[in-house]
């Protein structure tokens, strides 16, 4: 299971990645494997605020639906438009090719709240 | 929270990956390698299923047929030994108790198999209306199950029983040997291509378990899950009890109205408003509907004309091999002709959709 060093984590299993102002959001390599394939990504549009803890989309795989929920607060400022042809990107390529949107953060400082990629590797072995 | 319940199979799951969930109280696989791959296997080669879950009855005495006939909506008088028929039993109202199989296995000596979820309720339904000297017995715990399915399940299978599978018809079933442990071999199945379910005493169920992957190394069978399970009967259009059938939706309504002989002499529970719906039509009916935005639809989900709620979808997915996101709707009969275009409510938002002809995947004949 590949946990990136470099990214913080969400209880929801969503990573966040920050670069410069921008934070890219998507789902973690454990729940691309817990949700099975994935056949389609919903996504917020740009210009959409989220909120922590609140759903900003959804991701459905043959068998289910399963909300996405926002690891920080913040702006939509791009979304990511393969998704919507390729949400095979999302088991295949969980952090890379399956980032799902970037946030302008409202408070960088709420990223600094996420898990470590450590203690993320810690929950999920006590699922 | 009760302990799940589990199946003679349970423990083999994990030799081959499978990922477990709670399906109606039972922890049984949803999948093995991936939904996709296990039903194209189904459609190509051929999967195994364990469905050791699924509920068992025997039922004997004289006027066991007479009392079948009683409480079930097909002809029950059709049916020879050694054949078995797709029944549904109904209310009073023609909402559906269960739907399920009778084998005959000799003139007044049947056996029954039930849903998991409604054992319970299916006996209890049986024991309350039956003559007191049919002899009705539970026996789901001490028989295991499996399915196996798809064009290769035959060629599979033949290596390791001592049955010709040649002379076993569509809806036929037989008792014989299967990796040497007692079966009986029915060719049935929920899946929509040919192949077999196969009941054997729990306790062996593991060792045919084993036998069927083992001969169908070759074909490329493959064990399969739950989620394969239902996206293969979807697209068949079969129905599952909970979704397309249910204490509210009589068979007829349902599609299932091949099933419902309203000729039979028999007043059998629920015959008059079946009849009714045979003949007048039923005010409700499932169809297929197809998404047009993009989307899928799911169980549940409210159907709309303008804005008059017209049904909701009882199942929907996106297909595994046609990618199709479709699903099956219970929606009044007067917008039920295919081309009709309706809304399905999604997180809130109403997206196109139309209604479409069903069956959504039909076996080429050979």
């Amino acid at each position: 299971m590949s946990i990136p060093r470099e990214l913080r984590y969400s209880e929801d299993h969503e990573w966040v990645k920050v670069d410069g102002e921008k934070c890219f959001i998507g789902i973690t390599d454990h729940a691309q494997h817990a949700l099975g394939d994935i056949v389609f990504v919903e996504l917020p549009e740009i210009g959409d605020d989220i909120t922590a803890g609140e759903p900003f989309g959804s991701v459905e795989s043959t068998k289910a639906v399963s909300e996405l929920y926002a690891p920080i607060s913040g702006k939509v400022v791009e979304i990511n438009e393969e998704l919507m042809d390729n949400p095979n990107f999302v088991n295949e390529s969980p952090y890379e090719k399956a980032w799902m949107i970037v946030v302008e953060a409202d408070d960088l400082s709420e990223v600094d709240g996420l898990m470590d990629a450590d203690q993320y590797a810690t929950m999920i072995s006590e699922e | 929270m009760t302990e799940l319940l589990r199946t003679p199979l349970f423990d083999v799951y994990k030799e081959h990956g499978g990922k477990t969930i709670d399906f109606g109280g039972w922890e049984l696989p949803v999948q093995f390698s991936s939904i996709k791959e296990e039903h194209e296997a189904v459609r190509t080669k051929a999967g195994l299923f364990d469905v050791s879950h699924m509920g068992e009855f025997t039922l004997k005495g004289k006027g066991a047929e007479a009392f079948l006939q009683s409480i079930l909506t097909n002809d029950v008088s059709k049916l020879k030994v050694g054949k078995a028929q797709y029944n549904i039993m109904c209310y009073p109202n023609g909402g559906s108790v269960d739907d399920l199989i009778i084998y005959k296995q000799g003139e007044d000596d049947f056996f029954i198999c039930v849903n998991a979820s409604n054992i319970e309720k299916d006996f209890a339904w049986m024991r309350e209306h039956k003559p007191a000297n049919l002899k009705l017995v539970n026996i789901s715990d001490s028989i295991g199950q499996v399915a196996l399915q798809g064009p290769l399940a035959v060629n599979t299978l033949q290596k390791i029983t001592d049955v010709n599978l040649a002379e076993v018809s569509f809806f036929g079933f037989t008792n014989g040997k299967v990796a040497e442990v007692p079966s009986v071999i029915a060719r049935t199945g929920y899946t929509g291509e040919d192949g077999f379910e196969i009941y054997a005493p729990a306790d062996e169920i593991v060792k045919v378990w084993n036998a069927i992957l083992e001969a169908g190394a070759e074909f490329g069978v493959l064990p399969c899950g739950l989620g394969a399970r239902d996206t293969l009967r979807f697209e068949a259009c079969l129905p599952l009890y909970g979704q397309e059938l249910s204490a509210d939706i009589s068979p007829v309504e349902a599609g299932m109205g091949f099933a419902v002989k309203t000729d039979v002499e028999a007043d059998f529970i629920g015959k008059a408003v079946l009849k009714e719906y045979k003949e007048n039509g039923a005010p409700r009916k499932v169809v297929g509907v197809e998404m047009i935005d993009r989307g899928i639809p799911r169980h549940g989900y409210p159907v709309y004309i303008n804005d008059e709620l017209i049904g909701e979808v009882t199942t929907g997915t996106q297909v595994p091999t046609s990618k199709r996101n479709i699903g099956l709707a219970l929606l009044k009969a007067e917008h039920t002709a295919v081309g009709t275009q309706v809304e399905i409510e999604i997180r809130g938002k109403r997206l196109k959709a139309e209604v479409v002809a069903t069956p959504f995947y039909k076996r080429e004949k050979k």
